[in-house]
């Protein structure tokens, strides 16, 4: 685990030693912020609540999510910085649960910075603070999910926009799986299909989480989603590393 | 006691081409083994499977004992390893990368600022350590792969072109750094600097092609024709025909 933590602290300061930590945080704070007052009706709702955020987060990591792990380790192939990575005394496991870790830490450090909005709720009304609270969670979940897809594609390809693209789509996948369009189409025509497609859906568990509902099998859920995709990702870095 | 490394039929496939083709060698310690061979003979190849990073087709590779593809984290802690081009994270300043390898290596607090220093003091880094490695001359970073490989004060040390794009003072700094350090450790150089192998190295290995053709100390190869130059060129390219 140390080892995990000592590569996760590096690239959390790679972040910030970029450009790539204020562009994303600055992008995603402006955006966030200006869906949920314009499109969300954030003011004619009359509603005390983080709603209208909610429903954005997903839709907006599905973008920024996999422009952060584009580079996680399709650069560390690019500059070959991966054959001293993994020469270093650190099991491959390691390597991919300490990116993994920093980019998530990351992620929440940006949903953090969206403080002012609770802020301004809690001013303006009572809002029931534990909702706000799941719904963080659920933001943070969905950001790991995205996470953990796209580390996994980072690590197949060399081509940093192969794999955003790979990584928008795949995420697209699960985010919009449990859309109306999506589940309404399919249980018109073939309706087991949506079942799985709504089991598989990340927005869906979001949406519990953002009403305040904590279910475990929701958490058991996203657990085994980031586990897998991780799963993934170290056999992807293993098959790959040395092309 | 036994060879630190030792090399076991070792063989690497890529498709149907074979870029090492059942090579087999050991290393003791005090040994200093030039690694020599034409471009794409196999070299780097060979010293990747060493360090971990290749895994093998066929063959065993063993570091200090431990099985670098069953125990790899037990054979790593063993092994300093400059990678070909020696990379580091170029955002990285040489004083924060090495902490980390440092870090990475077990090293905590006043022990881990011990070992970056003695590592910087050694190739000469002290006056850029706070530079960020990306602003740095090719002479520099080469020394700053050099001093993370060296930072733990490893018994086996792996040296993939250590002295390339060095100008001669840093490469007579390199050679006088491997020659203090011979005698403790197991020491390989890949290099296709032919003077660099009669000045620092105690025995030389020729590959082509993937496969082995001499083993034997420099002054034995340089007999063996008119100069180690020529001896090498006719190793290496009758190798060439098929």
């Amino acid at each position: 685990m140390a080892g995990a933590l000592t590569i996760a602290r590096r690239e959390l300061a790679g972040y910030f030693a970029t450009p790539v930590a204020y562009v994303f945080i600055v992008i995603f704070l402006v955006m966030s912020g200006t869906l949920t007052f314009t499109l969300g009706n954030f003011f004619d709702r009359g509603t005390a609540d983080l709603q209208p955020f909610f429903g954005f987060v997903p839709w907006l990591f599905l973008f920024l999510v996999p422009a952060l792990t584009m580079r996680l380790w399709a650069e560390e192939r690019r500059l070959g910085t991966i054959e001293l990575l993994l020469t270093l005394p650190v099991t491959q496991w390691q390597a991919v649960l300490g990116k993994f870790l920093a980019a998530w830490l990351f992620c929440g450090i940006a949903l953090a910075l969206t403080f002012p909005l609770v802020l301004t709720v809690n001013y303006l009304g009572r809002p029931d603070n534990g909702v706000i609270a799941t719904g963080y969670i659920g933001c943070l979940l969905v950001a790991g999910a995205y996470l953990s897809i796209g580390a996994a594609i980072s690590a197949l390809t060399k081509n940093q926009v192969v794999a955003f693209v790979l990584a928008v789509a795949v995420c697209f996948l699960f985010a919009a799986s449990g859309s109306p369009v999506v589940t309404d189409f399919l249980s018109r025509r073939i309706p087991v299909m949506a079942e799985i497609a709504r089991g598989i859906s990340v927005t869906e568990r979001l949406g519990d989480l953002s009403r305040g509902i904590v279910a475990l099998r929701d958490l058991i859920f996203f657990g085994t989603f980031i586990g897998f995709w991780l799963f993934a990702n170290t056999l992807a870095v293993d098959h790959r590393k040395a092309d | 006691m036994s060879a630190l490394i030792e090399i076991d039929r070792l063989t690497k496939r890529f498709g149907t081409f074979t870029a090492v083709d059942n090579v087999s060698f050991q290393v003791a310690r005090g040994e200093v083994l030039g690694f020599l061979g034409p471009n794409g003979a196999g070299k780097s190849t060979t010293m990747k499977m060493l360090a971990g990073f290749v895994t093998p087709s066929a063959g065993a590779a063993r570091i200090c004992g431990e099985d670098v593809v069953a125990r790899p984290v037990e054979a790593k802690r063993q092994l300093g390893y400059l990678p070909e081009g020696a990379p580091t994270y170029p955002e990285m300043t040489v004083q924060s990368f090495l902490g980390f390898v440092a870090r990475i290596r077990g090293y905590r607090g006043g022990e881990e600022r011990e070992r970056v220093a003695h590592a910087m003091r050694l190739t000469t880094l002290e006056g850029v350590r706070l530079q960020p490695i990306e602003t740095l001359s090719k002479g520099f970073k080469r020394r700053v792969g050099l001093a993370q490989a060296l930072l733990h004060d490893p018994p086996v040390l792996v040296l993939d072109e250590p002295t390339d794009g060095l100008d001669p003072n840093q490469k007579h700094e390199v050679r006088r750094l491997i020659g203090q350090m011979a005698p403790s450790k197991a020491i390989i150089i890949s290099t296709h600097i032919l003077e660099e192998v009669s000045a620092i190295c105690t025995r030389a290995i020729i590959i082509a092609r993937g496969r082995l053709l001499a083993d034997a100390t420099p002054a034995e190869l340089a007999r063996r024709g008119p100069s180690l130059d020529a001896v090498f060129r006719e190793l290496t390219l009758s190798q060439e025909a098929p």
